[in-house]
């Protein structure tokens, strides 16, 4: 926008933007990040549950199925520190443990979409043939809706952790395909881009030197918001049955479990559900500082 | 106006045919024998002849796709193993239960997103705007069977206020309806709430920054005019597209919902038939809402047409 | 008195590094019937200007920190919002530089003068309808009833420029202000748009307020001539007298610029480096470090906008050295 436009505070703003030293991007863009308050939030709070996904079995001294039905029905506080359910399973394990598996499904999810997303985003982006083709399928399998389609998918596989990952593979890889070709059908119009082209660079080679690398930040963003559906999906199908079969401890199944006690027992349901909602909104805060930090159109607006 | 529906409609037909395709194919999914499946561990082989006889699945795949479409096309989605009804029938009868709870998720959804999107852009950076961002921000973030938990444990469970369950259908009394209904819909609306608050926000930002709302100003227009008549008008357009996504969400959430407050509509019935691995009715109920969501989508597409003249008259 | 005089005008906007001022101690006055050019390059806060006197800079984060703006003889600096709006329009009007985004796309351009005429006087329907044909018809519009009811992006690029100036005269303002016009158009359609303007202030005698960083529309239609670099009036003088008699260095680095046939777009490629960001301005002249008459001195004050001649000022400390040369 020129020097008319609505706001010729923005010029001023960018112009003004310290530039002190020659500093590389990276370390550039990962400053703005640590100052931005809502970034750092989430970090803090996705942090607190990956480190107890990633320390499960020194943190918590319990199995997290050891029955004891001496110690059911424990409230929070006393020898357990979260209390026990109906089975006097400790619940501070089966969370820790739930976490586990959570983090588990979530990297697995993002990295089938990085991989199976960019690959199919990629291709129907910049070979014209094939995007009819790909993007059709995707249309179609976008127009189911989403956990109805996940539910759909591991109701004929069969409940298991390894179904749910490739049916949420299935119903997100269409969506992060999509992000990733609407940034290459536009990078593939740039001028040095098509300065490559005339300069005889394989497809290949223009796709991964100059395209890709551009469109990482769209889909960056993505993949953080991603990490939270996933894991907000997991917990939906495990606590419809559908996901990895009891007495495995994920979040969804202990709150189904705690479902018909939650009138004297209501800790059952809500620490993993706590537990849960933090996650997912450490998650999500994430995916907006990404998104404010990486994607320079929509910074501007704060 | 007509052309654009019709290029709509025309564009729809090859998604709805793989979508079927896709919910054919998803039978084949099932490790090993559908029918064994089906059957469980105990039936005997006569009985699980007989259920692949029931599926046709003893006939090639040819003819099994060919059957598909057919009975597609006359609106036979197959039977149901576990209501011994056509599946078509089954889902209509149930669809009307999932969709007046949805409208009534869908009313809360406007009423609060956009109010709280158009109030934080408003007074954006203001103490209102990081409320109203907050709220948005933890409604995405909270789970919505977890939601409903949290509502039923507070006001049925503690407080006696609403009943924990027990649906009672809009024909039958519609305030018995509304009572049952409203923390099904609540804990279904708060999601999509929070991101439709989050999307009028951005978009209403996003439009008052347009040129022509500064030219709007500049004429000497009230304030109230300049946003209500010309920022509100423009950025109802992006948001009519987000409304397809909210009722595809509503839809999906629905399914969740109903299990939790036990309400029989196409959620609880999908549910049931997941669990009794009746395969037959999870492929056609899912059909059959996808089906509808394209529909939908095209209403919203028309809409968007309606609402904005660059489209209507290309 | 003139229409519109402003004194000391210092407009600043609050950033993360403190406020910035983008418009600083600005002093001038048009008159009845005058055109005003203001002439500077992107940033040089010609457009801050014109959008303070509108009083259409978001506060906060924009602020005017000190002056006076003074229209047909009312301090506009301390009305409110509500009170702002009865002047412009009857009062001011403005058009911008984008046709093409400056109008409302979901509404037909006939709603867009009527609503102007609605805000400000109480008509009859058929009376807002026939006074905006009117207006078509005066801007040059062929056909104006039937294209009451088109939308914008129904038209060219030059007919939207030409609703907006409908638009703008909707309500007889005393006052035009036209940031870059032309900018946006092709070089034909720029020269109608200019005799319009020309033509409308004849016949009405407003004022206008030229916005652009083209000299060659100055030298076209303007009568007097306000020179901005990095937020400070730099040069002020005649028309006529610019051309031939620039004091300011700077001005003199414009005038280079301009192509003999004004084909597109002047790039300022005559004056070596870019015009400092706000945040960084040198000390001193801020003109010092892209001028070849820069000497030490340069760097110790800001050269105040003195007279040098009837008429004409300039803020350059070397002014009375290098005339007597």
């Amino acid at each position: 926008m020129s020097e008319t436009g609505a706001l010729p505070l923005e010029a001023i703003q960018s112009e003004a933007e310290p530039e002190p030293k020659r500093v590389h991007p990276f370390w550039m863009t990962l400053r703005r990040l640590f100052r931005h308050r809502l970034f750092v939030t989430g970090l803090i709070l996705f942090g607190i549950i990956a480190f107890m996904a990633a320390a499960a079995p020194w943190i918590t001294d319990i199995n997290p199925n050891r029955l004891s039905m001496r110690n059911k029905f424990l409230p929070p506080g006393g020898d357990f520190v979260l209390g026990t359910d109906n089975f006097g399973r400790s619940l501070w394990s089966r969370v820790v443990w739930g976490a586990r598996l959570s983090v588990i499904i979530g990297v697995s999810v993002v990295a089938l979409n990085a991989v199976f997303g960019t690959l199919i985003g990629a291709l129907a982006g910049y070979f014209r043939r094939l995007d009819n083709v790909l993007m059709r399928i995707n249309d179609a399998l976008m127009a189911f809706p989403a956990i109805l389609l996940a539910i759909g998918v591991t109701a004929m596989l069969g409940p298991s952790t390894a179904n749910v990952i490739i049916a949420l593979g299935i119903v997100y890889v269409p969506r992060t395909a999509r992000i990733v070709r609407a940034s290459v059908i536009v990078l593939r119009e740039m001028e040095y881009v098509q300065a490559a082209v005339a300069a005889g660079a394989g497809h290949w080679r223009i796709l991964r030197r100059h395209i890709l690398p551009n469109a990482m930040a769209p889909m960056i963003v993505q993949l953080s918001f991603l990490f939270a559906y996933a894991v907000l999906s997991e917990a939906t199908l495990s606590f419809l049955g559908l996901g990895a079969v009891p007495p495995t401890p994920t979040w969804g199944n202990i709150m189904a479990e705690g479902r018909d006690f939650m009138r004297d027992a209501p800790w059952i349901i809500a620490i993993p559900g706590v537990t849960l909602m933090i996650t997912v909104l450490g998650l999500n805060m994430l995916g907006d500082g990404l998104r404010d930090v990486l994607d320079p159109r929509l910074r501007i607006q704060q | 106006m007509l052309s654009v529906a019709l290029r709509r409609i025309a564009s729809a037909v090859p998604v709805l045919l793989l979508v079927s395709l896709i919910t054919f194919g998803m039978m084949r999914l099932i490790p090993g024998d559908p029918a064994a499946a089906i059957a469980g561990l105990s039936a005997t082989p006569q009985q699980v002849a007989q259920i692949r006889a029931d599926l046709g699945l003893d006939e090639p795949f040819l003819v099994q796709l060919g059957r598909w479409y057919g009975g597609m096309l006359q609106g036979d989605l197959g039977r149901s193993i576990l209501m011994g009804k056509g599946v078509a029938a089954v889902t209509m009868e149930r669809l009307p239960v999932t969709l007046a709870l949805s409208a009534y998720a869908l009313v809360l959804t406007l009423v609060i997103g956009l109010l709280a999107g158009i109030v934080a852009a408003l007074r954006q950076n203001t103490v209102i705007d990081q409320f109203a961002m907050m709220f948005a921000m933890i409604g995405i973030s909270v789970p919505s069977f977890f939601l409903g938990l949290l509502m039923i444990i507070v006001f049925a469970v503690r407080l006696g206020w609403l009943p924990t369950g027990g649906y009672i259908p809009l024909t039958e009394d519609p305030w018995g309806w509304f009572v049952t209904s409203t923390m099904p819909a609540i804990s279904l609306a708060l999601l999509q709430a929070g991101l439709l608050a989050r999307i009028t926000r951005s978009t209403m930002l996003e439009v008052l920054r347009q040129d022509y709302i500064r030219t709007a100003r500049a004429k000497g227009l009230p304030a109230r005019q300049v946003v209500f008549k010309h920022a509100l008008t423009n950025a109802l357009i992006p948001i009519t597209t987000v409304v397809g996504i909210i009722i595809s969400l509503l839809l999906s959430g629905a399914v969740v919902t109903e299990a939790l407050f036990s309400i029989p509509g196409i959620g609880g019935l999908l549910t049931q038939a997941v669990l009794n691995r009746d395969y037959p009715m999870v492929q056609g109920g899912l059909l059959l809402v996808t089906a509808f969501l394209v529909l939908v989508n095209i209403g919203i597409d028309m809409l968007y047409a309606f609402l904005d003249p660059r489209v209507r008259y290309e | 008195m003139s229409l519109l005089e402003i004194q000391g005008l210092t407009t600043a906007f609050r950033t993360e590094r403190g406020e910035i001022n983008a418009v600083e101690d600005i002093s001038f006055n048009l008159d009845q019937g005058e055109i005003l050019g203001i002439v500077g390059e992107s940033g040089s806060g010609k457009s801050v200007t014109a959008l303070t006197v509108m009083g259409l800079l978001p506060q906060p984060p924009a602020r005017i920190r000190s002056g006076s703006i003074r229209f047909a003889g009312q301090e506009l600096t301390t009305l409110s919002d509500r009170q702002m709006q009865k002047i412009r329009g009857p009062g001011i009007a403005m058009i911008f530089q984008e046709p093409m985004t400056s109008l409302n796309p979901v509404f037909p351009i006939g709603e867009q003068i009527m609503e102007t005429i609605r805000a400000h006087e109480r008509l009859s329907p058929r009376a807002l309808r026939d006074r905006a044909v009117q207006l078509l018809e005066k801007v040059g519009i062929p056909s104006p009833t039937r294209r009451l009811d088109d939308y914008p992006h129904q038209l060219s690029g030059g007919q939207r420029q030409r609703v907006m100036i409908a638009i703008a005269l909707a309500c007889n303002p005393k006052l035009l202000i036209a940031d870059e016009p032309t900018t946006a158009l092709d070089v034909t359609i720029q020269a109608q748009i200019l005799d319009l303007l020309l033509d409308l202030r004849d016949e009405f005698g407003m004022a206008i307020m030229i916005i652009t960083h083209n000299m060659g529309v100055v030298a076209e239609t303007a009568d007097r001539v306000m020179v901005m670099y990095a937020g400070r009036v730099v040069e002020q003088a005649p028309v006529e007298t610019v051309f031939d008699q620039p004091l300011h260095p700077y001005t003199r680095g414009l005038l280079d610029c301009v192509p003999s046939l004004s084909a597109d777009r002047p790039r300022l490629v005559a004056i070596p480096g870019n015009l400092p960001e706000p945040a960084r301005r040198p000390s001193g002249c801020r003109f010092r470090p892209r001028c070849n008459l820069a000497i030490p001195a340069c760097a110790q004050v800001v050269p105040p906008l003195d007279d040098h001649a009837p008429a004409h000022s300039a803020a350059c400390i070397r002014v009375p050295e290098l005339a007597a040369r």
